[in-house]
Order: structure tokens, then C-alpha cells, then sequence
């Protein structure tokens, strides 16, 4: 393949070559280590909240700042770590797997990535405003976020309208690019389903962050321009809010998880040494998620008082979203089966996600019961199911890609031990962290609330000390890419013995610029 | 890369379009509820009783007051509770007093639990169809008639009525909502 020598340049040296860049590599890496500092910051939150819950009472922190810290730990995970985190990997890995030089808009990618920092800037700094950081939820309903909203709360609202607009244009670049940039032989039916996935995502994505936009611009108009739209004195309505914000919201879930369905399915037929079984299967399945994910917002609604058909409707939608989710839970597994497994640290996170994920599910189709839900409604039994979905989902996902794709980006090999480490320390802490809430949440105990009834103190214990445990085991992470990033083992340019894909044909570390004439696909 | 541009301005139509459906789905969604009858809103007009009274089956019917927090009025349902027949015709009485000093003037808004119930409750004469205007400290009697339709469905064995006070004094005189 081409080099980076020849009529074109290399990177630019210094600071200017990061504020810059068009690279889309570059601009990938960037968005990576952004979501990574974002994890850890988010992450010493969730510590925080699991400090205060070791025992019964308030011994740590104030209710306040309990209050704060569950919102901040939301938001910040939601759109600083894992959405940022599925972009960079997109940026990284889209332009490769489908042959393309770079992403299509190279000056929109560079200018959407460095929206981010002044975005979370904005946010964290609430924390040290007078009357503290939003302290509504990461749902942030009305009229929490308006009516008794902190004063920091517009901006909370610019924070997340800035975050929004980078998503916004990332997911345009997305589409264009896998739209218009493909191989030439490359039909949509060849795409690597990560690059499936994603095309999908960055649709959802244009649909309904724009709607929150929306949304948080009435909160807006709401608290300083006089206007009423959640405000029943002024003719308007609380609960509106709450179907706008889920319009966006359920959607958004699927955001975190589709292109995690399609790390997965990358990685699992890798080392199964088998294609991936059912592949049109799958591009369906992940389609008619996206569609049905529009149909089933008003599931986190089953309390607020909707009428009986509403009820039915949203819970029988609910449901059917489980049937396309196992076709691929189904697919995953049929591709092992029989497969010449090898279990490499992107191989172990793979198949944790693949269990862990199926639980969570299994929790969600309990939560759609909708009578059922409202004993479960607010609970530790929905942190339990949501944490389920997007730790070891979206969160383990992104974690397997990058020891999936470490030896592409930076030439070397990670160190293996370190990676098995990192994987079982996260594994057992995970599960010590969430499993027992679901126990709790069962038998009661309210979510976002920083005392609790002495009977629920031993599973809490157990929650803490795993959230320990699995919040410093990411440090291991740490260890392991700046070790990979530094030397070790040089890394071949197919690093992975059954691994398929344009990404695997550019030498390892993969050149600054790749595929500046198309490639071939077969 | 011409290409490029349609598509992207394809794509820019699509979120700026998503932008403005968030706010047109305020209206959308009132339009729905009014077809539709969810969400517990009662029609704001008279309706004559047919005068037929279906004895056998009592239906609870509770009256909760409630004013806005921006409201210095004084709200009380004296009638909390009471057992009609479908078909019936009955009242329920409420007090309430303005705590300032000032004239102003509210209105009340109602809200009907379980929704189904709204379209089977005909009221033929309520304070709420008008805007109430009480002067400083007055004090007033105000009632609400009604009768349940008989067409109520059977597995309705309870509504729920919330009143709810609003200070429109500032307002111009339109019948709110």
C-alpha cells in the first residue's frame, strides 16, 4: 500500500497538528483520548455516589451535591465518554473498512471533535458555580430543570445544544461518507457491519438530536423568555416534556448500542475463524431496531398516568424490539458455534458482552411489562437493567474494539496479560457493582437518593466495593495502551489470524494516509 | 463531489426539519389528545342530561382542589367524595377565597382520573366554564352540576376530579384553554 512519503505530506509537528488536523486518524485518536478523560471524570462520580452508599445515612457528601453528582455522572458518561468513544472509532475505522482516503468533510470532522472540549468544559464547570451543577437527572425533566432549576442550568443547556451540533455533524460526515466514499466494488450489501451499524446510528442520530435541541431551547425560552411549554400556570404541560425528552431519548439508546452490535460482530467471527452467520440477517435486524426505536418511548412513561391503550401499545412495541435484539444474540452465537475459538482479551470483552448485554435485555423485557413496571418503576432494578445494557454493553464494546484495533493504530501489540487482567478485574467488578442492585431495586429501594433503609445496606456494600473495583481496574487500561503506544511487539499488518476486512490489507501501524486509490473487494 | 453537496444538503434539510417537528409536536400532541379524548381533558360546554338513570351500579366520584403555585387562593372541595348512579344528576360544592387584598381574578382548570372517565362526565353547569373574579379577602360558594353518562364503561368504578386554580388576572379576557 502507499505510504505516507510520495507528493503528499506528513502530519504537521506540535500542538498545530492536533488543533488542525483534517486527518481523520488523528481527528479518531482525539475523540478516543477525549472519551477516555471523559470516563474517568464521569467514573470518580459514580465513586463518589458509591462512597456515599456504602452504608445507611449521610456520611460523605451532602444530598445536594449526591443530587449533582447523579446528574453529571449521566450526562457526562452518556454524551462525553460513549458517544464520543463510538465516533472516534467510526473516524478511525469507517474510512478504512470501506477503502475511502479519509472521511468525506475533513474540516467539518476537525471542527465537530473540538466542540466537545468547550462543551464539557462548560458543563463542568457548573460544578463550582454558586448554587451548584444541575442536579435534576440526566433525564432533567420539567419542572426540576426549569421551575427549580440551579441557576447553571442554561449552561447546562448550551453545553448540551454544543454537544449536540458535534454529533449532529459527525453523523452528516458519517453518512456522506459511507454513502458516496466506498470502494468502488464495495456494494451495500459488502459492508463490514460495523460500517452497517453505523450508516444506521448516524440516521437515528440526525432524527432526534435535533429534537432535543428542541427540547432544551423551550427550557430555555422557558426559564428566561416567559414562555409556558412545560409550565401548566402558563397553559403549557409537565408531562410533554417527558414524551419530547423520550422521543429523543429512546432513540438514543439505541445510539450507544448499535454500533457496539457492530463491534461485536466484527470481532466474534475473527476469532470464532468463521464468517459471521447471518449477515443480511443481521443488517435487517439492526434496521428494524433503528425504526422501532421511534415507536416505544413512552415505556419510561408507564407511571405518569397514559391512558389504557397507550399503555398496551407501548408495551407490546417494547417487546417486539426483543425479537430482532435476539435474531442477533442468535447470530452471534451460531457464528462460535463450531468456530476454532482463540479467546484474546477483544474475544473475552466480545463474549461478556454478548452474556451481560442478553441480560440486561432480559431486565428490560421485564421493565416493558407495564403493570409490572410500576412497582419497578425508579428503582435500583432500572439502574440495574440500564447499567447492564451499556456497561458491559456499549462500554465493553468500545473497550474490545480498542484491543481489537490497538495493534492498526499504533503498530505494536498490547500486552496480553495486562489485557486478560484488565478484562477479569472488570468482569467480577462489574457484576459485584450491578447485580446485587437489581435485588435492591426489587425490594424497593428508590434510585437517586442518597440514604436508604438498613435493610438494603449488605447489597449495597457489595455494590460499592465491586464499583471499587472496577473503577480503578480501568486504570489497568490506561497501563495497557500507554505501554502499546510506547513499543512492544511489532504488529503484522492482518494482526488477527482470522480477521477479514479492507482495514487489515494497510500495514500495521496503518500509514497517515491510506487508500488514495481505491481498493479491490472481493 | 457534487454528489457530496445534495447529499449533504439532504442532510441538513433532514435536521433542521427534525428541529422544527420538536416544537411542532406541542401542538401535535394536543391535537392527538383532542381526537383522541386521552389525557383526562374535559370539554369546557354544557350537556343536557338524557334522563335516564342507570341504578344498578354506583360510581365513587372524589374532588380534589388544588391551586397553582402562583395562586394566593384558597381552595377547598367540601363534597370529597360521593356515590352517584349513572345518569343522575348531582352537585358538588367547593369554597374558595382570594387571601390578598387585591381583586384578582382565576379560573379553574380540570383534569379527570382515569382519562377514560372525561367523555362520560357531562357537567351541565360549572364555575370552571367562567372566570371567577373575587375581590380582596372575598369569600364565595362555587358548585360544579354533573351527571356520568350511561354508556360508562363498566370497569370505571371510580373518578377522580382534580380542580385545579389559575391566576389569569393578568391575562386578557379570553377563556383560557
Amino acid at each position: 500500500m502507499t505510504s505516507a512519503v510520495g507528493h503528499h505530506h506528513g502530519p504537521a509537528t506540535g500542538i498545530t497538528r492536533w488543533l488542525f488536523t483534517t486527518n481523520h486518524k488523528d481527528i479518531g485518536s482525539m475523540y478516543l483520548i477525549f472519551s477516555l478523560l471523559m470516563f474517568f471524570i464521569g467514573g470518580s462520580m459514580a465513586l463518589v455516589i458509591r462512597m456515599e452508599l456504602v452504608e445507611p445515612g449521610l456520611q460523605v457528601v451532602q444530598p445536594e451535591f449526591f443530587n449533582q453528582m447523579t446528574t453529571m455522572h449521566g450526562l457526562i458518561m452518556v454524551f462525553g465518554a460513549v458517544m464520543p468513544a463510538f465516533v472516534g472509532l467510526a473516524n478511525w475505522m469507517v474510512p478504512l473498512m470501506i477503502g475511502a482516503p479519509d472521511m468525506a468533510l475533513p474540516r467539518l470532522n476537525n471542527f465537530s471533535f473540538w466542540l466537545l472540549p468547550f462543551a464539557f468544559f462548560m458543563l463542568l464547570s457548573t460544578l463550582v458555580m454558586d448554587g451548584g451543577a444541575p442536579d435534576f437527572g440526566w433525564t432533567f425533566y420539567a419542572p426540576l430543570s426549569t421551575t427549580y432549576a440551579p441557576p447553571s442550568v442554561t449552561f447546562f443547556i448550551f453545553a448540551i445544544h454544543l454537544a449536540g451540533v458535534s454529533s449532529i455533524l459527525g453523523a452528516i460526515n458519517v453518512i456522506v461518507t459511507i454513502m458516496n466514499m466506498r470502494a468502488p466494488t464495495m456494494s451495500y450489501m459488502k459492508m463490514p457491519l460495523f460500517v452497517w451499524t453505523w450508516l444506521i446510528t448516524a440516521f437515528l442520530l440526525v432524527a432526534v438530536m435535533p429534537v432535543l435541541a428542541g427540547t432544551v431551547t423551550m427550557m430555555l425560552t422557558d426559564i428566561h423568555f416567559g414562555t409556558s411549554f412545560f409550565d401548566a400556570g402558563g397553559g403549557g404541560d409537565p408531562v410533554l416534556f417527558q414524551h419530547l425528552f423520550w422521543f429523543f431519548g429512546h432513540p438514543e439508546v439505541y445510539i450507544m448500542i448499535l454500533p457496539a452490535f457492530g463491534i461485536i460482530s466484527q470481532i466474534v467471527p475473527t476469532f470464532s475463524r468463521k464468517p459471521l452467520f447471518g449477515y443480511a440477517s443481521m443488517v435487517y435486524a439492526t434496521s428494524s431496531i433503528a425504526l422501532l426505536s421511534f415507536t416505544v418511548w413512552a415505556h419510561h412513561m408507564f407511571t405518569v398516568g397514559i391512558p389504557l391503550v397507550g399503555e398496551l401499545f407501548f408495551m407490546y412495541a417494547t417487546m417486539l424490539i426483543s425479537v430482532p435484539t435476539g435474531v442477533k444474540v442468535f447470530n452471534w452465537v451460531a457464528t462460535m458455534f463450531r468456530g476454532s475459538m482463540t479467546f484474546e482479551t477483544p474475544m473475552l470483552f466480545a463474549i461478556a458482552f454478548i452474556v451481560l448485554f442478553t441480560i440486561g435485555g432480559f431486565s428490560g423485557l421485564m421493565l416493558a411489562i407495564s403493570p409490572a413496571d410500576f412497582q419497578y418503576h425508579d428503582t435500583y432494578f432500572v439502574v440495574a437493567h440500564f447499567h447492564y445494557v451499556l456497561v458491559p454493553g456499549a462500554v465493553f464494546s468500545i473497550m474490545a474494539a480498542a484491543y481489537y484495533w490497538m495493534p492498526k493504530w499504533t503498530g505494536n501489540m498490547y500486552d496480553e496479560y495486562l489485557g486478560k487482567c484488565h478484562f477479569w478485574c472488570s468482569f467480577v467488578g462489574l457484576n459485584l457493582t450491578f447485580f446485587p442492585m437489581h435485588f435492591v431495586g426489587l425490594a424497593g429501594m428508590p434510585r437517586r437518593i442518597p440514604d436508604y433503609s438498613i435493610q438494603f445496606a449488605d447489597f449495597n456494600l457489595v455494590s460499592s466495593l465491586g464499583g471499587f473495583l472496577f473503577g480503578f481496574s480501568q486504570l489497568i487500561f490506561v497501563l495497557v495502551v500507554v505501554k502499546c503506544v510506547k513499543g512492544g511487539k511489532k504488529a503484522e499488518a492482518v494482526v488477527w489470524e482470522g480477521a477479514e476486512g479492507l482495514e487489515w490489507q494497510v500495514p500495521s501501524p496503518a500509514p497517515y494516509h491510506t487508500f488514495e486509490t481505491p481498493p479491490e473487494v472481493k | 463531489m457534487k454528489s457530496n453537496r445534495k447529499l449533504i444538503l439532504q442532510l441538513c434539510g433532514a435536521t433542521v426539519g427534525m428541529f422544527l417537528f420538536g416544537f411542532a409536536l406541542v401542538p401535535l400532541y394536543d391535537v392527538f389528545c383532542d381526537i383522541t379524548g386521552l389525557n383526562g381533558k374535559l370539554e369546557l360546554v354544557a350537556k343536557k342530561n338524557t334522563g335516564v338513570i342507570d341504578t344498578s351500579r354506583a360510581i365513587k366520584v372524589q374532588f380534589i382542589a388544588n391551586t397553582n403555585e402562583n395562586m394566593p387562593w384558597d381552595f377547598v372541595a367540601k363534597d370529597v367524595e360521593m356515590t352517584v348512579h349513572p345518569g343522575e344528576n348531582a352537585r358538588a360544592d367547593f369554597f374558595v377565597q382570594n387571601l390578598t387584598n387585591e381583586q384578582m381574578v382565576g379560573q379553574a382548570i380540570v383534569s379527570v382520573s382515569p382519562s377514560i372517565g372525561a367523555k362520560y362526565f357531562h357537567k351541565t353547569q360549572c364555575f370552571c366554564f367562567d372566570r371567577q373574579v373575587l375581590n380582596g379577602k372575598q369569600a364565595q360558594e362555587v358548585s360544579v352540576l354533573f351527571s356520568l353518562d350511561t354508556d360508562l364503561p363498566d370497569r370505571v368504578k371510580k373518578i377522580t376530579l382534580s380542580y385545579t386554580f389559575f391566576d389569569i388576572t393578568d391575562l386578557q379576557p379570553v377563556a383560557a384553554n
